[in-house]
């Protein structure tokens, strides 16, 4: 049994592509802009220009679309809920009843929408995730929020919080399966029994984990200052953000493709009922 | 250089709660270009010392200069530890990257160099500890040994006067270490000062010099040679391999008795 398989979701991973080598800023806000996509969709075939868009992030990227797709496995039961409650709560037109509850075609087309927008979302924040290391995020995200700073807020800080945040995630992991496996040899039991019975199990892994964490982060402070860390202290890259024209391409790509999708929405069904009228959407 | 790079008078230090200091009347001075081999049982302030030469701890009491800057005044520190390298045990404690190269430009960074010195100085770190390879690779998926070179590398991207090492050896393999050791060996023949914390033997043939601390103090200080020959048994360290050979040599007349080739040298004069 392995942990770390649990934290599959938007790993970096790292390669040469053209959207891998892309400015983070321009990445970051270039998903906050492809988001609109799915939000602006209320009907199935609005998903049409998504789904394209998935794909070729996926084709551009190098990352197999697969893998794209499975980064959504882990909200997957967050969608199967949402998906329920739209089902069976959205007034509209009755088309069968399941024992007390109704289900109305609204609700349907409601479900299927709301589950979609949050697997597109996630997708395209893993697909984020993967093209770009987590010091590349850190420091888009740092530049993107630098006016911030006007009102005092500590956004170097900030950044060095989520830089040192990712490089210790893999560690955690490994810790939580080393003090599992030192456990499990003294005769512990993690796969056996119900829910309650099993989640009890991991108290005695999150104790000694949580000390680790609080040693470790002590350790790490010291070993910063003496590398003569100070909080907020002005610092240089190593690899600075240098925005290129590819990168000014590739936002307009990015805003061009939303005005299309958007386009898209408006005409597909009017497009759908002359070639089709008695289409099911 | 003028004066020692190290120069720690009178020195302890006392951890807050604790019953008694951890150090206590502590006198150490290092020229520049030492190897100073820093032995002692767990627990004897190895580790506070060395915090306390890298202005990490201030002395309770007494003094500790730093090329001649005083370690408690607060304004001098980052001069100090730019000058003074540290390197701690357990490199996950010490890598803040998750890229190899960008977690050895995190010192150069703190500075304020522009990228282009910074580039410059990490290719030479990278280089020197042999990680090039790996200078894009996810710093977890080092091996331990890996780490820890890429421990040392952070530390040489200051490109720092002195070098100290606490026990920064303890999971590389025998090969691993060997080639850790000839890089310090070239660092210090190019006048930079090692101060080596260890439990093993091995490692110390390098020393210049060696200082043995007990509960606190600096039980003995001096030179290798007379401490290997008279004062290892009262402490309790083994002989390294390497000078059991020698001695052996000396004794069947191969090596005349009183100098003292290089152990390197006469390993490989062996070999050939
Ligand atoms: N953070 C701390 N708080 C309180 N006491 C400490 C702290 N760190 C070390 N000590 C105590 O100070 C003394 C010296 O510890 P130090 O870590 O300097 O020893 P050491 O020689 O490095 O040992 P080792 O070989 O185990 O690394 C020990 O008695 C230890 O318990
Ligand atoms: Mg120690």
């Amino acid at each position: 049994m392995k942990f770390s398989n649990g934290f599959s979701m938007g790993q970096f991973v790292p390669g040469e592509s053209r959207v891998h080598s892309l400015d983070p800023r321009c990445k970051i806000m270039g998903m906050f802009i492809l988001l609109a996509v799915p939000f602006a969709a209320k009907k199935p075939l609005d998903f049409v220009p998504a789904a394209f868009c998935l794909y070729a992030i996926s084709a551009a990227s190098g990352i197999r679309f697969a893998k794209l797709l499975r980064a959504g496995r882990p909200v997957l039961f967050l969608i199967a809920f949402t998906a329920i409650l739209n089902l069976f709560w959205t007034p509209g037109r009755e088309i069968t009843r399941l024992g007390p509850l109704r289900v109305t075609a609204e609700g349907v087309t409601l479900a299927f929408c709301v589950s979609l927008r949050i697997y597109c979302l996630v997708m395209m924040a893993a697909a984020l995730m993967m093209t770009t290391s987590p010091m590349d995020f850190a420091s888009g995200a740092e530049r993107l929020m630098s006016p911030l700073a006007v009102i005092k807020f500590p956004v170097s800080e900030m950044a060095m919080m989520m830089t040192i945040a990712l490089r210790f995630i893999p560690t955690l992991f490994e810790e939580s399966e080393r003090i599992m496996k030192a456990q499990m040899s003294r005769g512990a039991d993690f796969e056996s029994g119900g829910l309650i019975k099993r989640a009890r199990a991991y108290i005695p892994i999150l104790a000694p984990l949580f000390i680790q964490v609080f040693v470790r982060a002590d350790n790490l402070a010291t070993a910063m200052e003496s590398r003569c860390y100070v909080p907020g202290a002005p610092r240089t890259k190593l690899n600075p953000l240098v925005w290129r024209s590819r990168d000014t391409a590739a936002m307009a790509c990015v805003i061009a493709f939303v005005v299309f999708s958007l386009v898209w929405n408006r005409y597909i069904y009017r497009l759908a009922d002359l070639l089709c009228p008695e289409s099911l959407f | 250089m003028d004066g020692p790079i190290f120069s720690v008078r009178g020195a302890e230090y006392a951890y807050k709660g604790a019953s008694c200091p951890a150090i206590e009347d502590v006198n150490l001075s290092v020229a520049s270009g030492e190897w100073v081999a820093l032995l002692g049982t767990n627990g004897s302030g190895k580790s506070t010392l060395a915090k306390m030469m890298n202005a990490l701890l201030v002395p309770t009491r007494g003094v500790c200069f730093v090329m001649g800057m005083d370690t408690s005044d607060a304004e001098l520190a980052a001069f100090i530890r730019r000058n003074v390298a540290l390197v701690f045990q357990n490199p996950d404690d010490q890598i803040v990257a998750s890229i190899v190269e960008e977690d050895v430009a995190f010192g150069p960074e703190n500075l304020g160099l522009p990228s282009d010195a910074i580039r410059a100085v990490v290719e030479r770190a990278l280089r020197l500890t042999g990680l090039s390879e790996t200078r894009r690779r996810g710093s977890h998926s080092l091996s331990g040994g890996q780490k820890q070179r890429l421990a040392l590398a952070g530390a040489l991207a200051m490109e720092p006067k002195a070098l100290i090492l606490d026990e920064s050896t303890s999971m590389l393999d025998p090969e691993g270490r060997a080639s850790f050791l000839d890089c310090l060996r070239e660092l210090n023949a190019r006048g930079i000062t090692v101060i080596q914390i260890t439990h093993r033997m091995e490692e110390v043939v390098h020393a210049s010099r060696i200082v043995v601390m007990e509960k606190g103090k600096i039980a003995w200080d001096g030179s290798p040679y007379i401490f290997w020959e008279e004062k290892r048994a009262a402490f309790g360290f083994d002989i390294p391999p390497e000078l059991e050979l020698l001695r052996s040599l000396r004794a069947g007349g191969f090596v005349p008795a009183g100098t003292r080739p290089a152990v390197n040298d006469l390993l490989e004069a062996l070999c050939l």
